[in-house]
């Protein structure tokens, strides 16, 4: 691997820094060097965050540069949308299908973009872009606190990295009391993505 | 051993591996998480101090008293420590004294942008810049050695980027244990800043920076990196990586440590390469002082002078200035179009509340209904200040009207109302910043005579920087209990007579005591009290709407609660979001009584 550019996207209280945090911690144990940093504005929850990873032999700059994206982590649509920009044509897209409309919507200042709308942004370069139904699942196994290890687990099917060091990681990084769930969110996660290929392929 | 850590937190590690024994900061991003780090070990005292006046105050005690001290804060918390940082440089210390101070390029979190390596000049004191947090870890051993041999306090300036950004660090160090007992010896020409021992010191000063010079051409971390001859780029903090990057293969002179300059140094560069430029992000200090050793650089002619940099705008500007060669692929732009996602204040915020009232008096409605924010009148002025509370400027409420800096809403108020406005004037400040900075605006208030309300948002602890403890909270920065700062008695104590304490999730308390505050002509204080919610807690009891009463009047939307959505046309209450245990505000606007707690609802249908 020559190098890998993440972002990982969403709004302030999904869990993104944790989970840009446990990429990079896997990233260093399988031996790379890594920078990372969050942009997360001022306030604790609610506005936009996104938080980029880059792992390589050796990393200078901490942010990556627009159009140099391997991949983007989405945990809500118009964050997926937001950001695609970033990837380089040969980039991949997973995106939660969830649709977390901001208060300027709500109050019908503005309009929250269409699925065709979102689509056509993300596939703008013919990225490929994986809709997972993340906050269903995560409902499903009764914790949507572990949908961003459920996105790591998406992600990690297309990432070099074993799977036992991002289990350790995952272990290391949460408390015994939601350590077991949030493996199970993860596990979860990387079944999604093959079953997407079968509903698609 | 290699560690992932940010900045902030190896800058926190070198510091204590330097043997720092007392460590102080008032919270502010980006540079919270270092006093938040060191208050973590057991063997020094970290603490939160009311601002970063008396942090500094505090960490210069320490040094006279021959501890290693460390004093951290934003770009802005060095204007309020301005005056014992520029003190501490006439005194010198006795053990180290370090200042970290984090800029913020762009500003992400701040009221203004401004390049604290100016202080370091204007201060006559050494000034490092770490790139990353291997250097943020190993600049301090060298901080404190410098600090020591040359009896100055030293500024380690971080940007944002260095302070949130994570990276490999070699932990090298171990701790130092602290080679002596606590001493201070009493040296009045050195201490005591009478005019007669500060004019002793002055010259002093002068002698400290010419070794200090001297000093600079030696520093390990001035470095030059000797490659291509065509280009030379002399560089220092972040800007290093992102030039890095974009020139592979130039030649750089990477400077740790920017003030005084190394100045042999960097003519032995400029005489090794054909052209130089300066890579910098915010000001044009090293190209301006370079300049003034009379040689020829440019930089900021193509490179920003506000804003942060990043790899792609470097190589941009470079481009246009016909340093870089076309890109075969031009960069991607953002899509221009999409809804932005401010900030907002949480579902249960207790500001929500005096917002929504605020919002609703003094013919303000006018400004929810204004599509540009403006109105020629209001009968209400809203002076505001800094914390989560200045969201209130957003809609719905576009309950604020300035935003200065720490502490600034009561001076302004009073302002205002002494340069004859008619309108009533209100000060919005919060608990923390009111402790900070807002204590002497009131005493003035009242001295002067003032008739301005106003209305501490107390929510127990200081919330946009994540929840540190203050001095009205019974907490210290390392979680042990001590005693409580009363606001009510504090602002009593000064001489308030009429202060009312209201709930800050009951709305018609909340009107009533602003409306009676108002009319009083004299000083009054409300202290709208609610704790801040704490965003992990389960939700027990939220809200739900009886969508068979509700009649889409949209009112609820007016409080700006990222918990009650609308799906449809039909407004709801997202259950995982909603604080309905400790708030219920939705529920008091709701003109048809539809919005109801969920095991009500559940009993009703059962019914």
């Amino acid at each position: 691997m020559k190098k890998l550019d993440l972002l990982i996207a969403g709004m302030g209280g999904q869990g993104i820094i944790l989970a840009s945090d446990i990429i990079a911690e896997v990233a260093l144990a399988s031996g790379y060097d890594i920078k990372k940093t969050d942009t997360r504005g001022m306030a604790q929850r609610g506005g936009s965050v996104v938080s980029q990873v880059r792992i390589a032999e050796q990393v200078f700059s901490p942010l990556i540069r627009s159009g140099e994206a391997d991949m983007l982590l989405a945990f809500e649509k118009l964050e997926a949308a937001r950001w695609a920009y970033y990837l380089g044509g040969w980039g991949t897209v997973i995106a939660n299908n969830l649709a977390l409309p901001p208060l300027t919507v709500t109050l019908g200042y503005e309009t929250y973009p269409s699925d065709a709308e979102i689509t056509r942004l993300v596939k703008r370069q013919k990225n490929h872009f994986y809709l997972v139904n993340g906050t269903e699942r995560v409902k499903e196994l009764g914790n949507i606190r572990t949908l961003n290890i459920f996105m790591l687990g998406c992600a990690s099917l297309l990432l070099p990295f074993s799977i036992d060091t991002w289990e350790e990681v995952i272990a290391q990084r949460l408390p015994a009391k939601i350590r077991q769930i949030n493996l199970s969110a993860f596990k979860q996660g990387r079944k999604e993505m093959p079953a997407i290929h079968l509903r698609e392929g | 051993m290699k560690k992932l850590l940010s900045g902030n937190e190896a800058l926190a590690l070198g510091a204590y591996h330097a043997g720092v024994t007392v460590a102080a900061a008032y919270p502010g991003t980006p540079s919270t998480e270092i006093l938040e780090s060191l208050a973590g070990y057991d063997d020094i005292h970290a603490e939160w101090s009311t601002n970063e006046k008396v942090a500094t105050e505090v960490a210069l005690g320490a040094s006279y008293a021959g501890a290693r001290s460390l004093v951290s804060m934003k770009q802005v918390g060095l204007n309020v420590a301005s005056d014992p940082f520029m003190a501490a440089s006439t005194t010198g210390v006795n053990a180290g004294l370090v200042v970290v101070s984090v800029d913020d390029p762009g500003i992400h979190s701040s009221q203004n942008e401004q390049d604290n390596r100016h202080y370091a000049k204007f201060a006559k004191v050494p000034l490092l810049e770490p790139s990353d947090s291997q250097e943020a870890y190993d600049f301090m051993a060298y901080a404190y050695d410098i600090s020591e041999r040359f009896d100055t306090p030293v500024l380690v300036r971080s940007t944002t980027h260095i302070s949130h950004s994570k990276s490999v660090v070699k932990v090298t160090g171990r701790r130092a244990v602290p080679g002596r007992e606590p001493n201070f010896p009493p040296d009045v020409e050195k201490f005591v800043m009478l005019p007669v021992y500060a004019r002793l010191r002055r010259p002093l000063v002068e002698e400290r920076l010419a070794q200090l010079a001297g000093y600079a051409e030696t520093f390990p971390f001035n470095q030059i990196l000797a490659r291509e001859r065509q280009l030379g780029i002399i560089t220092s903090g972040a800007a290093y990586q992102y030039a890095r990057e974009v020139f592979p293969q130039a030649s750089f002179l990477k400077l740790g440590m920017t003030q005084p300059l190394p100045q042999d140094l960097i003519r032995r560069f400029v005489a090794e390469v054909d052209r130089v430029i300066v890579i910098e992000e915010l000001g044009s200090f090293l190209q301006e002082n370079i300049q003034a050793m009379g040689i020829a650089v440019s930089g900021k002619e193509f490179i920003p002078r506000f804003g942060e940099l990043s790899p792609e705008i470097i190589a941009q500007s470079c481009r246009a200035a016909g340093l870089l060669a076309e890109s075969p692929t031009p960069p991607t732009k953002p899509a221009p179009e999409l809804p932005q996602r401010p900030p907002l204040l949480c579902a249960g915020c207790p500001y929500t509340g005096l917002f929504f009232t605020l919002s609703t008096m003094g013919q303000r409605s006018a400004l929810v209904k204004s599509r540009v924010k403006k109105v020629a009148k209001s009968n209400l002025i809203i002076t505001g200040d800094i914390g989560c509370y200045t969201l209130g400027a957003y809609p719905p409420f576009f309950a604020m009207d300035t935003c200065a800096c720490m502490g600034a809403g009561i001076g302004q108020a009073l302002g205002m109302e002494k340069a004859g406005v008619s309108n009533k004037v209100v000060a919005v400040i919060g608990d923390s910043t009111f402790l900070h900075s807002g204590i002497t605006g009131v005493v003035n208030g009242v001295y002067n005579k003032g008739e301005i309300t106003i209305v501490i948002l107390d929510n127990r602890t200081t919330a946009m920087t994540g929840h540190q403890s203050h001095p009205g909270t019974g907490v210290t920065a390392r979680g042990e209990k001590t005693s409580i700062v009363e606001l009510e008695r504090l602002v009593r104590g000064i001489g308030v007579n009429d202060v009312k304490v209201v709930n800050a999730f009951d709305l018609k308390a909340l009107r009533t005591s602003v409306r009676a505050a108002l009319d009083n002509p004299e000083l009054s204080v409300i202290i709208a009290r609610g704790d801040c919610p704490d965003p992990a807690a389960a939700r027990p009891r939220p809200l739900v709407i009886a969508t068979e009463k509700c009649d889409q009047c949209n009112i609820c939307l007016r409080l700006g609660c990222p918990a009650i959505q609308i799906d449809d046309g039909q407004v709801f209450i997202e259950a995982t979001l909603c604080a309905g245990d400790t708030c219920y505000l939705c529920q008091q606007v709701c003109p048809r009584q539809a919005i109801v707690f969920q095991s009500e609802s559940s009993t009703q249908e059962s019914k």
